[in-house]
């Protein structure tokens, strides 16, 4: 009876050819999109340069600029009023305007002026040009500093600029190359799968009720937690097809390595799917239409679950009560875990926390929604 | 044993009263009809007999067993076939029959024999899907599959609602053969010439139980006289007859009038008088016919309803 039932699950699921091409395609758009389009990695930004005193010094440094990965030099202004109509175009995202007499003034007093201009429109991105920029600028006063020296003699300033060499060594844990994907993949590994198993399962068993379809399996002799089973199978099955083939493109098309151990990783995300259908089948518990199983999936658990797991914005930076909040959507401690096996590789004493919480949720949203499961209809 | 005792059955949704103190039995093999109108209360009275819903107050028992108590075993030995279309409408014809055939732990080669008059004519489109049938092939595709465990009590909410006069007439032929075998039918509609079909009727409205009996001899407790007239206008007699105080009830019929007067009707000189307890009315009617006739389900029933 039971292969009856999940035969009839897979036919449903199968015969709805768009939903079934959403479900497999969603992943690995999602995958590249976040990978190659939404990025927060600084790459190729339009430049542009004013350089009023064209010397050895600022074609030095606008060469550095330009042969970095960050920015690519776009266009050579000739005045001031060029540079604001570079960011109206939106032509060049970053100017760098270098004054007049530049490398005497470095030579001669030790200072010259080069102003840094930047889009702000996106702050988080206008920071890290600015920093870019100012970093390798910077590198090139360091060494530059002896050849200027050498040809100036100027004691004074060389003890000065010895005293101020102290270059932090800043190392890059788990992630050396800053690569957006190491942050996005575990993310989009429980967006995906919370959507699936919560959203569809909800989805398909109030369908069900909409359609009359359980009032007639109701007046029969099926348990009602093989109706459940039944349900939950085929989504099962599809949430491992999404999850492998999220991790098989983060590995080979994106790069991102598995650190730690495949076997606990796995582990994680099984008991994560079974916490997400057990969300849906309360959900569908709750409501009585299949839009309104989807507002409920949508509005109660992906925008908290996007927005407060940890994914988008860092959970330490939030308001207190936000972070209370943040510990109740099951995606935050999948995601945790997942940062922690996949990209740094912890060893399993060190994702107990996340596998306790995400069990203890799993056996409590299980236990209610079976016990919540109405072996009659309601009124 | 009856197959189906109600006893005081009450339901609210709400403030509102959904059935009021319904107490009837139904026998073994019985082809028992509700009739009433939407909204009468019979979808409810189903649900609770098929153990969906639970009543307020009163009890019920199918085939012996309490609806609350023995829900279980219930749903094991009834079928039951819902006002609205329910099956897959994805699945074909054959995957729904063979699915509900392994839910109640048979096969349809088993009882291929109960439901072999009604599939035999559906069986051609048994790789079309559900979703994709007429209603009258529908209604018989459902048939089939409330029937495929062998039920010994059929429910049947509002069967042959939206399904053509051709496939109407030939499922209450399905339904007397499956009488033949034995299952009792409990079968509600809302078309009062399916009645007479019934063995015994339950007049329903707003919840209430009105009356009941078998059809003809509903018909022979019918008290008043009741007149067929033929007009040109009929609309304009209707508003006539509404408006004099000798007429009791009127209302359209087809093409016809139904009238019941309030006394006896004389026709003197081709002039039409009423004559009743206090008054003698006379009628200014012309050009019509007044024929009496039997009464027909719906004539009992609206009568029923006026009081």
């Amino acid at each position: 009876m039971f292969r009856a039932f999940v035969k009839k699950e897979f036919y449903h699921i199968l015969r709805d050819k768009r939903t079934i091409l959403i479900l497999l395609v969603m992943p690995i758009v999602q995958i590249i999109l976040f990978g190659f389009a939404i990025t927060t990695e600084v790459k190729d930004t339009p430049m542009a340069i004013l350089d009023l005193s064209k010397d050895n010094a600022t074609r030095q440094i606008t060469e550095r600029l330009a042969a970095s990965n960050y920015f690519t030099l776009v266009r050579e202004l000739h005045n001031s009023e060029e540079v604001e109509k570079a960011f109206q175009t939106g032509s060049a995202k970053l100017v760098v305007v270098f004054s007049e007499n530049f490398q005497e003034n470095i030579i001669h007093t030790g200072e010259a002026a080069v102003q840094v201009i930047v889009d702000a429109t996106d702050p988080n991105q206008a920071s890290t040009f600015a920093n870019y920029a100012s970093n390798i600028i910077n590198q090139w006063r360091m060494e530059n500093g002896e050849w200027r020296m050498n040809q100036n003699n100027n004691s004074q300033f060389s003890t000065l600029n010895s005293q101020l060499r102290i270059v932090p060594e800043i190392k890059m844990l788990y992630n050396p190359q800053m690569k957006g994907a190491y942050n996005f993949v575990p993310g989009v590994m429980g967006l995906v799968l919370v959507l699936i198993c919560a959203m569809m399962t909800s989805v398909s068993i109030v369908r069900e009720k909409e359609m009359g379809t359980m009032e007639v399996l109701l007046v029969s002799p099926v348990k009602p937690i093989y109706i459940l089973l039944a349900k939950i199978t085929p989504y099962f099955a599809l949430s491992i097809i999404n999850l492998t083939t999220i991790l098989l493109l983060s590995v080979f098309v994106l790069g991102v390595p598995i650190m730690g151990n495949l076997f606990l990783l796995i582990l994680l995300s099984l008991l994560f799917i079974f916490v997400g259908l057990s969300l849906g089948v309360l959900i569908s518990n709750i409501v009585e239409t299949q839009v309104a199983a989807m507002l409920i999936s949508a509005v109660v658990m992906m925008m908290p679950t996007m927005l407060l797991s940890g994914m988008m914005f860092p959970i330490e930076s939030m308001p207190k009560i936000l972070q209370w909040i943040s510990v109740i959507p099951p995606n935050r401690w999948y995601v945790e875990g997942v940062i922690k096996l996949m990209i740094m590789g912890v060893d399993a004493k060190y994702v107990m926390k996340e596998f306790a919480i995400l069990g203890f949720m799993a056996i409590v949203l299980m236990t209610v929604s079976l016990k919540k499961f109405n072996i009659r209809i309601e009124r | 044993m009856n197959a189906i005792e109600i006893k005081n059955i009450g339901l609210k949704y709400g403030s509102v009263v959904a059935l009021q103190d319904i107490s009837f039995e139904i026998e073994r093999g019985e082809l028992f009809g509700l009739i009433g109108p939407d909204g009468a209360g019979k979808t409810s009275l189903f649900r609770i007999l098929t153990t969906l819903l639970l009543a307020d107050s009163g009890t019920a028992t199918v085939d012996g067993l309490d609806v609350v108590r023995d829900y279980k075993q219930i749903r094991n030995r009834v079928g039951y076939m819902p006002g609205r279309f329910s099956l897959y409408q994805d699945l074909t014809v054959e995957e729904n029959l063979n699915f509900f055939a392994t839910v109640f732990g048979t096969t349809i080669e088993e009882n291929y024999h109960l439901i072999k008059d009604i599939y035999q004519q559906i069986e051609p489109f048994k790789n079309r899907r559900a979703g994709k049938l007429s209603g009258g092939m529908k209604q018989k595709l459902a048939l089939s599959c409330a029937l495929i465990h062998k039920p010994s009590v059929l429910f049947l909410d509002e069967p042959t609602t939206g399904v053509d006069p051709v496939s109407r007439k030939e499922f209450w032929e399905m339904l007397k053969r499956l009488k033949a075998q034995g299952i009792t039918i409990l079968v509600s509609t809302p078309y009062m010439d399916e009645a007479k079909l019934c063995d015994r009727i339950a007049f329903i409205q707003n919840g209430k139980i009105l009356s009941i009996n078998t059809p003809e001899k509903i018909i022979a407790d019918f008290p008043y006289k009741i007149y067929a007239v033929e007009a040109e206008n009929n609309y304009e007699i209707l508003k006539q007859l509404r408006e004099n105080p000798a007429v009791r009830s009127v209302f359209s019929f087809g093409d016809s009038l139904h009238v019941i007067f309030n006394g006896e009707l004389r026709i003197e000189n081709g002039q039409l008088n009423v004559q009743t307890e206090k008054n003698n009315y006379q009628l200014s009617i012309v050009n019509c016919q007044f024929k009496e006739i039997t009464p027909t389900i719906e004539d009992c029933f609206m009568a029923l309803v006026n009081e």
